[in-house]
């Protein structure tokens, strides 16, 4: 947390505006919000925190409450890549925590982490519902199935040289 | 003229399902039409293209690659499907199909979920019309009582019971609510109707809002499901310009609008009182009851939840009569459930079939039993609240009365196979990771007990297992299922009870023996060289991280037990098959 203090980042909450137009008079809506926040910072910066509780007339507390108790929100930035590794019960059956391991001696993260180069942030997930893939991961809202370990690391291998291309 | 016909669900798209229609569009040059359809459920054959003539199914390819696509194109151009036989789907694998009963999956993957006309055209759209042409709201959960319908989320408890309450309920606004939050890892059916037939909830909603006076409707679904939440955002724009939604439908002078809330990732807001307080945009901690949220739910005022699967079935009962529903299934279980194989089975995907069968039917005779020639050794039902059914009691009757005999539950219909390599120690450990993660909290049984589980079969998995752990765990058991708030909790031992009473013997191994009967749990594994197999490579020796292998070249190599960190390198590199495991 103490790398992010909110004294020293300072976001562009104007980027907000709009959302926060829409959605802070209605009731109920904070994660929504939240959820618009995190798309378009990335993350949910502790000064956009702050901000959205003054907005929608809620403590901060309440509204960081919120924001730590699901999954989807995160509080630190995001690799370019976030990889989501499926470690649901058929996920699970067929080899799952090999394909995790294989990742994580790769890129030297781990579950929750980002990589150095920011390329990657590896995340497993409870269940991504290709259960038939099994076992699966989502990077960028590509679905791999059927995967190996040695396929995993290959994919990841592809995503990182398009970007060193792209250089 | 021909029509192509590509599967696109989520597993479809994953699959490649998204590249073989982009490669087949490109080489269409007007000799056949091209359409996307859902999901039909037979995930291990996707992605799959079907291909129509005169709206009759002529040919159903399975396993299309884009590599496949100019021969694919090239025989729907010509007729002649010669090329393509090899893609042709076998009779065994149509037997998945033809072997199910299909009522809430009736139009999935065969219209197209984005095109209201082609929900209308199958008779959608029909129910709700004879609905407000004169039953009054009485007669619809009349018609449900008679239908039998239970809560296919995973409780079973009776639909026009709670629509009932509801109704009866005083105050308003009132709402209606869909739990599409399938949180159960291993079951993705609800995800599969509204990714594939999304107006058949809207209308199952819609009947449900008629019957106990709700004027808003909100379904809640997963984040993890960009792609349903995409298609119902569609499905409920045409059905809102059709005058299916909105003010005065149909000109009954009913009104119903409909809306979807997108959840953040929390297991627990599938609890219904959890996903009320998610709903009002708070942390998804449940609620006691009472008061139930037939009186007091969505901002305190009466509001009734259903699953998504329990929709589906709504439109078709009502168009049927309840009585064509009660006449599938058993005494205390009536119509159809939906299940999605996953697994060790050969064939996957989601299987409909009549409340009654047997569980070994779903296994062996639809999906074909467990694949690699291993040998079954138990299925798990009902997610991280059921329990794993053992191969003595393959015949049980799926039923709810008869699943929970077991020690399992019905759930919302996962069924996860697995194979004589699965460690059921290290599965329960799996789940009580999983219910660790996800307690909100709330109360000290399920935040401490579930924990303190996952601990004591953490160690029991490590090789730490002490005397005596079997009776704690089953205490605290007890404790965490008698004492916890909700759902979550209360169900959260069962995958502990049900392993514990189906393979005792298996923690009784980890524990006093020391070893790991499925061979899955790292710790208590021993990595050795067979000699006589062994060529002198030096390959282990080269990829050892622990650098414990030691022996000259062209001689066999030694594991030096005491320094391995039991990381499998060596066994996958061996060539000769010489690394075992024991």
């Amino acid at each position: 947390m103490s790398e992010s203090c909110c004294c020293e980042k300072k976001s562009d909450l104007s980027l907000l505006e709009g959302v926060l137009a829409e959605y802070a008079p209605q009731k109920g809506s904070l994660i929504t919000i939240l959820q618009h926040a995190q798309e378009i910072y990335g993350y949910l910066p502790v000064d956009v925190i702050y901000h959205i509780a003054e907005r929608t007339g809620q403590s901060p507390a309440q509204v960081m409450g919120v924001a730590t108790f699901y999954a989807q929100f995160r509080l630190k930035p995001v690799g370019k890549h976030p990889i989501m590794l499926c470690k649901g019960t058929a996920c699970h059956v067929n080899g799952a925590n090999s394909i995790e391991k294989a990742i994580t001696e790769k890129l030297k993260i781990q579950d929750g982490e980002t990589t150095e180069d920011g390329l990657f942030t590896l995340k497993t997930v409870a269940c991504l519902g290709c259960c038939s893939l099994s076992p699966v991961m989502m990077i960028s809202g590509e679905t791999y199935g059927s995967l190996t370990p040695a396929k995993a690391l290959k994919i990841l291998d592809e995503l990182r040289e398009k970007e060193v291309a792209a250089q | 003229m021909r029509k192509a016909v590509i599967g696109e669900g989520s597993c479809g798209l994953a699959a490649g399902a998204g590249k073989v229609y982009t490669a087949l569009e490109s080489l269409c040059s007007g000799g056949y039409q091209l359409g996307v359809t859902g999901c039909i459920g037979m995930c291990f054959l996707e992605p799959i293209v079907d291909v129509y003539e005169a709206g009759k199914l002529l040919k159903r390819l399975v396993r299309v690659s884009e590599k496949d696509a100019e021969r694919v194109s090239a025989a729907l151009t010509t007729g002649d499907f010669s090329a393509v036989e090899d893609l042709a789907i076998t009779a065994e694998d149509e037997s998945f199909l033809t072997k199910q009963t299909r009522i809430a999956l009736r139009h999935c993957g065969l219209i197209d979920p984005n095109d209201i006309d082609a929900y209308i055209a199958e008779g959608g759209y029909g129910a709700i019309a004879k609905v407000l042409g004169g039953m009054s709201p009485e007669d619809v959960i009349a018609e449900i009582k008679t239908s039998g319908l239970a809560g296919r989320g995973g409780a079973g408890f009776p639909t026009w019971f709670k629509w009932n309450a509801a109704r009866e309920a005083v105050g308003g606004p009132k709402y209606l609510i869909c739990n599409a939050d399938e949180g159960d890892p291993g079951a993705f059916m609800d995800r599969a109707v509204i990714e594939s037939d999304p107006h058949s909830l809207i209308e199952g909603m819609l009947i449900g809002a008629y019957a106990i006076g709700a004027a808003e409707m909100i379904v809640y679904v997963r984040a993890e499901y960009p792609l349903a939440i995409t298609r119902l955002t569609e499905a409920i724009r045409q059905a809102s310009e059709r005058g299916y939604l909105g003010e005065n439908i149909l000109g009954s002078g009913f009104s119903c609008t409909m809306r979807i809330k997108a959840g953040a990732g929390a297991f627990v807001c599938g609890e219904e009182t959890a996903l009320i307080e998610s709903l009002e945009g708070k942390r998804g901690m449940p609620r006691l009851k009472p008061p139930f949220p037939a009186q007091s739910g969505y901002w305190n005022k009466p509001s009734n939840i259903n699953n998504v699967e329990t929709f589906a079935n709504v439109a078709w009962i009502i168009a049927n009569g309840g009585a064509a529903f009660a006449a599938m299934g058993t005494e205390q279980s009536k119509g159809t459930k939906v299940f999605a194989l996953t697994g060790k089975i050969k064939r996957g995907g989601l299987v409909e079939i009549p409340m009654g069968k047997t569980v070994r039917e779903v296994i062996f005779d639809i999906g074909g039993g467990v694949r690699d020639g291993r040998k079954f050794k138990a299925v798990q039902t009902g997610g991280p609240s059921g329990g794993c059914i053992p191969e003595s009691l393959l015949d049980t009757v799926i039923d709810y009365k008869a699943l929970s005999a077991t020690g399992a539950i019905m759930g919302s219909g996962g069924m996860v196979v697995m194979d004589d390599s699965t460690c059921m120690v290290e599965m329960a450990r799996f789940f009580l990771k999983f219910t660790t993660n996800e307690s909100c909290g709330k109360c000290v049984p399920c935040r401490l007990g579930t924990k303190r589980l996952y601990e004591i079969l953490t160690r029991i998995v490590e090789g730490n297992g002490r005397e005596g752990d079997i009776a704690l765990l089953e205490e605290l058991c007890s404790a965490v299922k008698d004492g916890a708030l909700c759902g979550l909790g209360q169900t959260a031992p069962n995958p502990v009870l049900t392993t514990l009473r189906y393979f005792r013997e298996e923690y009784e191994a980890h524990i006093n023996e020391k070893k790991c009967p499925a061979g899955e749990c790292a710790a208590l594994l021993t990595y050795r060289i067979e000699a006589e197999k062994c060529k002198g490579c030096r390959q282990c020796a080269k990829n050892c991280p622990a650098q414990c292998i030691t022996g000259e070249a062209k001689k066999p190599h030694v594991i030096d037990s005491s320094k391995c960190i039991k990381c499998g390198s060596c066994k996958s590199v061996c060539r000769f098959g010489a690394v075992v495991v024991e």
